[in-house]
């Protein structure tokens, strides 16, 4: 997947899980906790999705990376390369 | 039972919050129950291959509660939160201003967990049982208080919450809950019914099924029918009944509409079998609330039946029914379940909460699906499929039995309207 299109995972996974944000906004460069109600059961939910939808493990010492969306789409181009 | 207004000990329902299969208020289900409505309908359930029947509820649940608190929670939470709210508001509760650490939750269960069990066991089996994606969200969905939780965390009630698991007694076991903590002067308000999510677990309607207990009908309104020679077994239904209770002198001092005083209760155990009832506790359960609310049987106008329409169930109740109250023709014995079916932890408080209206209007609503009474359950005194007229309803006992021989009994009077009853 590209860039662009790992973003998309992201925001369909966030819909999901927070359905009361509006994410027409969402600046990528900020952190998710300080444009939306995100707590950690939250972020376990994005990790737990891309576990489901592609097989990607996430060990609990790079959580750090999901903060922003800029950050995560980084950290997952190269995991998801070939998915 | 006392006379003194400023008895502490007097506790009354102030507001009344629910969701039945046939109705999202106590107006409509009520209006329902009249008309003779069924709340039954086909429904789909994993894995069972047989055509299954439930009663299934309608209400809103984003009414009082955000798409990703209802994401994160139960159904079972979601009737709690929805039922809990209404009676708040029905209630009419300076909510802004109630000290809410004064304020306790007390739900009647019957069971709770299985609906997140199944699912999971549902989801991992889609990923060669892989624990891995099991989620991190079923320990507090599956927490047995995980249904008050929900409603505290809704309501931002911090007074004390729990569950009551009391199988098919915990409607009328919440009321009592609620009662003793009010009289013990835990709480000021008390938020207390039951809820049911069961029919969203397959569990329930497999086993009812293995244990021939599962009712079937081509006409879904008819597949519920106790005491009627044809029944076949139980309707699974959800649902859920929720009142605030308060000390009637509170309730007075800040004029608080009244539906009624619960003056008697009981609880006891057949301790003899896993499901099947017993009549002569059930009857020793009827008179200790009796004794407890300083009446005798001839005092009681309308008998809220507990009967599942299992075929042993139905005669022992008769049987305790009888010895106690024999043959008084002005007695009314009906049976709500014979619209919703059988909600479970919900389904004492959705009864009683259905007959509740009958301080009004002097109606005892019917049983319907009563073509033919099963000679067994020798009651005269059932409602059978019309509404009766009744010249006067001061008293109803409600009746709430369950699995492993609990029993319990709630009994409401009907309080003056000129004290502040809601009804004339």
């Amino acid at each position: 997947m590209t860039p662009p299109e790992i973003r998309q995972v992201i925001i369909d996974i966030l819909e999901r899980i927070a359905p009361d944000e509006d994410l027409s906004n969402l600046d990528d460069a900020v952190s998710f906790r300080e444009q939306m109600e995100l707590d950690s059961m939250d972020f376990l939910d994005i990790v737990m999705e891309l576990r489901k939808q592609y097989r990607v493990q996430i060990p609990e010492s790079d959580y750090e990376h999901l903060g922003s969306m800029n950050s995560t789409v980084e950290y997952l181009t190269p995991l998801l390369k070939d998915a | 039972m006392s006379g003194d207004l400023q008895d502490r000990n007097r506790v009354v329902i102030t507001g009344v919050g629910l969701t039945a299969p046939n109705g999202d208020s106590l107006s409509e289900y009520r209006a329902n129950l009249l008309a003779g409505k069924s709340g039954v309908v086909p429904f789909e359930t994993r894995y069972v291959k047989q055509p299954v029947l439930a009663g299934v509820c309608n209400f809103d649940e984003f009414r009082y509660q955000k798409r990703k608190e209802r994401r994160r929670g139960t159904r079972a939470g979601s009737v709690s939160i929805y039922c809990a709210n209404e009676a708040i508001q029905d209630a009419g509760l300076d909510w802004g201003n109630v000290s809410k650490d004064r304020v306790g939750v007390y739900l009647g269960i019957t069971e709770h967990g299985n609906v997140e069990t199944e699912n999971e066991i549902f989801e991992i089996a889609q990923f060669d049982y892989d624990t891995k994606v099991w989620s991190h969200h079923h320990n507090p969905r599956t927490v047995a208080n995980n249904p008050a939780g929900e409603v505290t965390l809704n309501l931002k009630i911090t007074g004390p919450h729990l569950t009551v698991g009391a199988a098919c007694a915990a409607g009328n076991a919440g009321f009592i809950y609620g009662l003793q903590m009010l009289r013990l002067d835990e709480v000021d308000v008390a938020i207390a019914g039951g809820v049911s999510e069961s029919i969203h677990t397959f569990g329930i309607f497999a086993s009812f099924a293995s244990q021939g207990a599962l009712a079937w009908n081509e006409d879904a309104s008819k597949a519920s029918r106790p005491f009627d020679v044809n029944r076949n077994g139980i309707v699974v239904s959800e649902g859920g009944a929720i009142c605030t209770l308060e000390r009637l002198p509170d309730a007075l001092a800040r004029g608080a509409k009244i539906y009624g005083e619960i003056v008697g209760y009981a609880m006891n155990s057949d301790a003899a079998d896993f499901v099947l009832p017993v009549a002569s506790r059930q009857a020793e359960c009827v008179r200790l609330a009796l004794k407890r609310a300083g009446l005798t049987p001839d005092d009681i106008d309308i008998v809220s039946s507990h009967a599942t329409a299992t075929e042993q169930g139905d005669i022992e109740e008769s049987r305790a029914l009888k010895e106690v109250f024999g043959d008084r023709p002005s007695l009314a014995i009906n049976n709500t379940k014979s619209f919703i079916g059988h909600a479970m932890g919900a389904a004492g408080a959705l009864e009683l909460m259905g007959n509740i209206p009958s301080f009004e209007d002097r109606v005892a609503h019917a049983t319907i699906n009563l073509d033919e009474q099963d000679p067994r359950c020798e009651l005269r005194q059932i409602v059978a499929n019309r509404p009766r007229h009744m010249e006067k309803v001061e008293y109803i006992l409600n009746n709430s039995f369950g699995m492993l021989g609990i029993n319990s009994v709630v009994i409401v009077k009907k309080f003056p309207q000129e004290l502040g009853g809601v009804y004339a």
